[in-house]
């Protein structure tokens, strides 16, 4: 069977809803521009914390002093699997008739996010204590200003999808709705994109040194 | 035809998470194994971390060569923008702190 | 930061923060000046809110412009804002210029802190609220327009952009009355801008009015992008889209990709001075080296956001003015996609001086050279355009003569300055400042005036008085060569940029002739301002409801002046480059349709007010530290968001026998109008129906 034509990025809606998937390509574009400007913005956040990580210690806290990499693996662990579970949701929202396997992949996901937000900010306020405070150096400056972002955004989403479920109750499975999902998806895997970055460049770099 | 696109799409996540899964322990493994001299460590994970993102971009957000045409322009645009911005950036700081050592 | 502060309903503001009050404290030339202005600006405010009392016309500004989402007001509502800001920009320019003339040996008018504002104002308000309003306006009015589309992709974000720029803008207003703006210039270096030697509220304002205007220009481009790339007309593939178009698309994918970098630079200023953040501290690993990096990440392709839609004017007018295709499309298209490409590739070259190695400084210094390739290019594209046309010099066309001679003075200079060794004896003396305003002057205003004179009666149906526009061009043409050719001259001979007072007494005669030359910039500004009024008290004897005064070439001539709400009754089919010249020669402009449809189109929404208003009273909260109010207007800004998007019934529906009715009727109207032939075009004869000429 022939593919249809990929109208935009993520799941396309394809012939399982024809109007909504006809609609659905400006607007998924515009929010696809928006998280490449997002894209632009972490970038810098990196490039950032790359010299100061380096070159803004300050006699302070290092990087291997104050990362807790079991920690971060359990947050990407966290976190990937809420991608696997959104994506899951997504083919409940393209394929299924009902809202009943969409709702529970999103609970699950919203709850393996709260679970990542939970243990971050626990993982924060250890540093805190520690005196690892981002008034201590330049490096904890940039460190706090990358992870905080990334959790800022993740936190939006939650509250996103909290709205979302409540749009899903009151007005059901609407074309606006279902393109709000679709957006709210390429939002999630993009910010398991930037953890994949943060995990990698920002801990796994500063306990290998 | 329902069904079959909706295997394939079902196969699309399951693969990028194995990948995905995988390309993690790997990296983490590295570290914490330490495994590998320093340099060649870090060149790996790097490697492995743009590996992952490229399974995330193909399986995840489906963007692949079959995509329509002005979202590629947009990634690959993109792309150039943060090779320049952030190689930019790293280099023209590194430069100077080497000038003032 | 005191604990006081938390819990104060107005933070950290006293009375003696407004400017009367503290004239009135501490009395002193340059205290009055200050306080004239605020209370100019204040008069002004009042003036208006009587105006439209005594009129009535509240319901209409709220019903017909403050809530809508239409892409023709929202791009009037810009360059109004831009009109606004340029008066008071010009006036800070003019009394800078003449504090420099008087303060040779001489403390002049000006106190050093108020000079300070003054420069910073006048900078961030030039880029910011005037530059960026105008070219956002004029893309906003006339791109979906000529792409054959019936409005923006986005039409509320739009609105919401408007607002987030009107809001940054009415921030840098109140600084004007309530406490002071910084002193750091456009640019805001730290450590300089950190608290430690900015304590007060200066650097905040300009903080965050710069924050919020850039999330506007931000989504702004997002919305143009996705508008070019997908709301096309049938037929209008890209390479049949006009000049101005290209240069639309390309200035959107700078805007997207540029903000992100000052947002980021600002947000850091912002926690280094409210956080105690070492970003750019002089200690703690703080590297304030980093913030002209970022924040020239940003500017270098600002200023090709600025150009880029000028360069795209100017394709249009002199096409048109010379009643010939544009010479070289395809090269013109090359050269502005090289440019936005490599206008990515040369920030570097605002900190020559910074410190970094001879290597690093030569490779940027070559891309930078190579950036005035693709420029050059379309010059000569520009030039050929006007070999063996017949070319009418309207007051859109001279500007335009103008910029070609004058633009490419500040290019060659720019190449000069590409060099490091030669920009290390000039860097951030009169020559580079002269330098940028050669640039920016003839390229940038030139390009939105003409703009302005060229699609003026397009947008209200009757055509500005040409005499009144030419005065004024001739004024902005003396003004800007004897403003700013002294400069070059005075920064030659060592003198540096932003300084209050002067001790050298060779510069006086060349400073003097600056003032002369900034008095005549502002007659200029003067007469467009008569021009306008002068305009509209005849616009009866100029009226142009056909639409099309100067045979134009793109589809935006092709609907009634003013337009329709919904742009076009029936999307146009396209068939290729200059499509309305093309209708024209087949004989087929003004035919009536086969069929109408129903139109949807959007509804009005308070929601973009709601965020604008909340968005002033954020930013005004964390200039001043009254956190309740900062807590309030963001929940008001998101809670505006999520409420809407319950909201189901959005969009309106026009009958078509509505739109058959209404374009039927103007179709009458047009056909009973006689052609004008060219050389008529400026006369009451010309009722906006061109003659063809094959």
């Amino acid at each position: 069977m022939k593919r249809q034509p990929l109208l935009h990025p993520g799941l396309n809606l394809g012939s399982t809803d024809e109007y909504s998937h006809d609609v659905s390509e400006p607007i998924i574009f515009g929010f696809w521009v928006f998280l490449m400007a997002d894209l632009v913005l972490f970038a810098i956040l990196f490039a950032t914390y790359a010299s100061m990580s380096v070159q803004g210690q300050a006699g302070g806290p290092t990087p291997i002093d104050v990362f807790d990499l079991p920690s971060a693996f359990i947050e990407t662990m966290l976190l990937l699997t809420s991608s696997i579970t959104f994506g899951l949701a997504s083919l409940a929202l393209k394929y299924k008739a009902d809202s009943l396997h969409l709702v529970f992949w999103l609970v699950l996901t919203f709850c393996l996010g709260a679970g990542f937000i939970g243990m971050e900010l626990r993982d924060f306020w250890v540093m805190i204590e520690q005196g690892a405070v981002p008034q201590r150096s330049g490096f904890l400056s940039s460190f706090f200003l990358l992870v905080a972002t990334h959790g800022i955004h993740v936190t939006a989403g939650l509250f996103w999808m909290l709205v979302l479920f409540l749009q899903l109750r009151v007005f059901g499975r609407t074309t606006e709705v279902k393109l709000r999902l679709m957006r709210l998806a390429l939002f999630w895997h993009m910010l398991d994109i930037v953890w994949v970055c943060i995990f990698t460049f920002v801990y796994l770099f500063g306990v290998a040194q | 035809m329902t069904d079959e696109t909706y295997t394939q799409d079902f196969r699309s996540y399951c693969i990028g998470g194995l990948l995905a899964l995988i390309l993690t322990a790997l990296a983490f493994g590295l570290v914490v194994f330490e495994v590998l001299p320093n340099f060649e460590r870090l060149i790996a994970i790097s490697v492995l971390a743009v590996a992952q993102i490229i399974v995330h971009f193909r399986y995840f957000l489906h963007i692949s060569w079959h995509s329509h045409r002005d979202d590629l322009q947009l990634v690959l645009f993109t792309s150039l923008i943060l090779f320049l911005m952030v190689g930019g950036t790293i280099w023209i700081l590194f430069n100077l702190h080497e000038q003032m050592m | 930061m005191t604990a006081e502060s938390s819990f104060s309903l107005l933070g950290i503001l006293t009375a003696q923060d407004i400017s009367f009050v503290h004239t009135f404290e501490h009395p002193g030339m340059s205290e009055f000046i200050d306080a004239s202005a605020g209370g100019v600006m204040v008069m002004g405010g009042i003036i208006v809110i009587a105006l439209l009392t005594y009129y009535r016309g509240w319901h209409a500004l709220w019903c017909d412009w403050l809530t809508s989402v239409d892409h023709k007001k929202v791009g009037i509502m810009y360059v109004v804002v831009a009109f606004v800001m340029l008066a008071r920009a010009i006036i800070e320019g003019v009394l800078m210029r003449y504090q420099q003339s008087i303060a040779v040996n001489d403390p002049g008018i000006l106190s050093p802190d108020h000079f300070g504002q003054l420069f910073s104002t006048h900078g961030s308000i030039m880029i910011f609220f005037v530059a960026m309003p105008f070219v956002t306006g004029m893309m906003n009015y006339i791109m979906p327009q000529q792409i054959g589309a019936r409005d923006v992709s986005f039409p509320l974000l739009n609105a919401i952009s408007l607002w987030l720029t009107a809001a940054g803008a009415a921030l840098v207003m109140i600084s004007l009355v309530v406490g002071k703006f910084s002193t750091g210039g456009w640019t805001a270096y730290p450590p300089y801008t950190g608290i430690e030697f900015s304590p007060g509220e200066g650097v905040d304002y300009w903080i965050w009015s710069i924050s919020l205007a850039s999330i506007g220009s931000t989504l702004t481009g997002l919305n143009f992008a996705t508008t070019i790339y997908k709301n096309r007309a049938p037929g209008m593939t890209l390479f049949r889209m006009p000049l101005f178009c290209w240069t639309s698309l390309c200035t959107s994918v700078l805007m997207i990709f540029a903000m992100a970098p000052l947002t980021i630079a600002t947000l850091m200023l912002a926690l280094d001075r409210y956080a105690g953040f070492h970003f750019f501290t002089n200690d703690l690993g703080g590297n304030m080296m980093n913030y002209a990096n970022l924040f020239w990440l940003f500017g270098h392709p600002e200023v090709y956001i600025l150009i880029l839609p000028a360069f795209g004017v100017f394709s249009e007018v002199i096409s048109t003015f010379s009643g010939k295709t544009i010479y070289g499309y395809k090269s013109l298209v090359i050269a502005t996609m090289s440019i936005a490409v490599l206008s990515f590739t040369v920030w570097l070259h605002h900190f020559f001086t910074m410190g970094q190695g001879a290597n690093v400084n030569a490779i940027f210094g070559i891309a930078t050279m190579l950036i005035g390739v693709p420029t050059g290019v379309k010059v000569y594209d520009w030039l050929l355009t006007m070999v063996r046309g017949r070319i009418r010099l309207t007051t859109a066309m001279l500007f335009s003569v103008m910029f070609l001679v004058t633009f490419v003075i500040g290019g060659l200079t720019g190449v000069v300055l590409a060099n490091p060794p030669v920009d290390f004896a000039v860097h951030n003396s009169l020559f580079l400042v002269a330098h940028f305003h050669n640039m920016v002057i003839p390229g940038v205003l030139f390009g939105m005036i003409a703009g302005y004179q060229f699609w003026f009666p397009k947008a209200f149906g009757f055509r500005l008085a040409e005499r009144w526009g030419k005065v004024s061009f001739w004024c902005w043409s003396f003004g800007f060569y004897l403003t700013f050719m002294p400069l070059y001259v005075l920064g030659l001979m060592g003198a540096m940029r932003r300084t209050v007072e002067w001790f050298r007494p060779e510069y006086l005669g060349w400073l003097q002739v600056s003032f002369v030359g900034a008095l005549l910039l502002f007659s200029g500004f003067l007469f467009l301002c008569v021009q306008l009024v002068v305009s509209i008290r005849q616009r009866d004897q100029r009226r142009v409801p056909a639409g099309d005064p100067w045979d134009g070439r793109s589809l935006e001539w092709s609907n009634s002046s003013p337009p329709p709400e919904y742009n076009f009754a029936v999307i146009p089919d396209v068939t290729g480059q200059d499509a309305f010249t093309r209708i024209k020669q087949q004989g087929q402009a003004y035919a009536s349709p086969i069929a109408y449809e129903d139109i949807v189109v959007p509804k009005n929404s308070i929601v973009a007010p709601v965020i604008g208003i909340a968005a002033i009273m954020f930013g005004f909260a964390l200039v001043w530290h009254i956190w309740w109010l900062v807590v309030f207007s963001f929940v008001c800004m998101w809670g505006a968001v999520i409420a809407r998007s319950f909201v189901t019934e959005t969009e309106r529906v026009i009958p078509a026998s509505k739109v058959r009715a209404d374009n039927e009727a103007w179709l009458q109207q047009v056909r009973e109008c006689a052609t004008t032939p060219r050389e008529q075009e400026n006369t009451s004869v010309n009722v906006g129906r061109a003659e063809v000429l094959t």
